[in-house]
């Protein structure tokens, strides 16, 4: 696909973001080393910087979502950017032409930055095809297939716990057949770079030939968490029991749910990530949610940063010019 | 050109006298200390260590408060703000490496202030150059620079400092 083109300019800057896959290891680092710059906005008394003055960020979601389409909300109030919320419903099956109708509306309203959320993998791409040429599209999920700042902002929680991601093992529990965060969390510690990479699922819940994305399948949790460094756990769709590709969630639990006690086969200093929502009780326990070695909350809040800083790259990016002091 | 390390070490000593002098020394005990990514952070580093400061250095990358970001856009590798002290009701003391445009200094005022709101701001700058596009003045002054229009001058640093006078094109 031609996606990996369409997201950079002519000078290869990011204009859209829509996959993790075709970026370099240097494009991620440079979003997570200005990420880190956002943090210290969440300390100020005023938490808001004037980068996006004037800007217009549009969240056009097609599918229902309350962390990501708050927290881009969020980034886009701290960088002063107005925001506009399109809710659409799924029911309405808003799509092909409706759909490019809509944004040439949104666009004759003068906006700078669609935020896309959709159930049909390819929706951001699409759009991303269409837009004026001053407009960025940020992928928030779409389908199947991708959701990059997901994967960016894990990428940053685990940067701040584990500083160095080449000696790390990681290992990745639960739907990967579904999980676009998986699919964008593959692509981006392979690109980093990291010593092992692991999938652990039900052989239902595997994508066929996913060893040609450079991981490691497992079967069996105990054996595929052994000595990790990192665990995320994905969240278990419960639409999928009636595909019959489970049995039960009390089964799944049984087998691949992560429990306190089998969290000690990994590492001692191990975290724990899920982009949410999580079924307690279904994909791990409720000890582990609220553990020591849980990190999921930061993730949420790391997720302001990192959105924050994929809105001021993709929107500041006027041709190169000397700067004055 | 370059202007050698020990005159440079003098400047920042005299400028701590100049700065007690200024404040008095009750000020100069509680007040904050700031200095802007890069040049400003190593010389308020120096002046903070010969004036005994006790409060934490604060560290501001104003690459968010600039004014020509619609221009120039996203500096690559901005660098985080660090103000760990209180600046509410504090007397700042804002410490750049040049003063030129007084354009760095306004962006620096409008990130303290969104910090809190300190009882004063004063400022310091190693070198004073021509050329301000702001009503902007420093309060304590290492150096006056002339400069021809084709000239431009750097702090380079940290160890040892050096003023560079470089031509522009």
């Amino acid at each position: 696909m031609k996606q990996q083109n369409l997201q950079l300019d002519e000078q290869g800057r990011l204009r859209h973001l829509l996959t993790i896959e075709g970026l370099k290891r240097q494009q991620i680092i440079d979003i997570l080393d200005t990420a880190e710059s956002f943090i210290s906005v969440g300390d100020q008394q005023v938490r808001k910087v004037p980068l996006l003055r004037g800007k217009t960020v549009v969240n056009l979601f097609f599918e229902a979502s309350t962390r990501t389409l708050t927290t881009f909300e969020l980034a886009a109030k701290r960088l002063s950017a107005d925001v506009l919320k399109v809710n659409v419903s799924t029911s309405s099956a808003v799509k092909g032409e409706s759909l490019l109708d809509m944004l040439r509306n949104l666009e004759a309203m003068q906006c700078d930055m669609f935020v896309v959320r959709h159930n049909d993998s390819g929706a951001a791409h699409l759009i991303a095809q269409h837009v004026a040429p001053h407009i960025s599209v940020l992928n928030a999920g779409d389908g199947r297939h991708a959701h990059p700042t997901q994967a960016l902002l894990d990428m940053f929680t685990i940067r701040r716990h584990k500083k160095e991601f080449a000696p790390l093992t990681v290992a990745i529990v639960g739907d990967i057949m579904h999980s676009r965060v998986a699919r964008s969390q593959i692509h981006a510690l392979t690109t980093l770079g990291i010593s092992e990479l692991r999938v652990i699922a039900p052989k239902t819940l595997i994508p066929a030939q996913v060893e040609s994305l450079g991981v490691h399948v497992f079967h069996d949790l105990k054996a595929g968490i052994k000595d990790a460094d990192v665990i995320i756990m994905l969240r278990l769709q419960k639409e999928r029991m009636l595909g019959a590709l489970l049995p039960s969630e009390q089964e799944y639990f049984r087998t691949f749910g992560l429990t306190e006690e089998k969290l000690k086969l990994a590492k001692p200093d191990a975290i724990v990530m899920h982009p949410g929502p999580i079924n307690r009780g279904v994909e791990m326990d409720s000890e582990v949610v609220d553990g020591p070695q849980s990190v999921i909350l930061e993730q949420v809040s790391n997720g302001i940063a990192v959105r924050m800083a994929v809105m001021s790259m993709v929107l500041g990016r006027p041709p190169a010019e000397e700067s004055g002091g | 050109m370059k202007t050698e390390h020990n005159d440079i070490e003098e400047m920042i000593s005299q400028m701590a006298v100049k700065l007690r002098e200024k404040l008095g020394d009750d000020v100069v005990k509680t007040a904050v200390m700031i200095g802007i990514h890069t040049g400003g952070v190593w010389l308020a580093e120096r002046l903070q260590k010969q004036l005994g400061m006790t409060q934490p250095l604060g560290q501001l990358d104003i690459s968010f408060y600039r004014d020509d970001f619609s221009r120039i856009g996203m500096h690559p590798q901005v660098k985080p703000s660090k103000l760990d002290a209180p600046i509410d009701d504090a007397h700042v003391i804002l410490v750049d490496d040049i003063l030129h445009t007084g354009r760095t200094i306004r962006a620096a005022m409008n990130e303290i202030f969104d910090y809190g709101r300190p009882a004063s701001i004063t400022l310091v700058v190693l070198g004073e150059r021509s050329g301000r596009e702001l009503p902007i003045q420093a309060d304590v002054v290492g150096e006056h620079i002339e400069l021809g229009s084709h000239e431009h001058v750097k702090l380079t640093g940290p160890d040892p400092l050096q003023l560079e006078v470089v031509e522009t094109l």
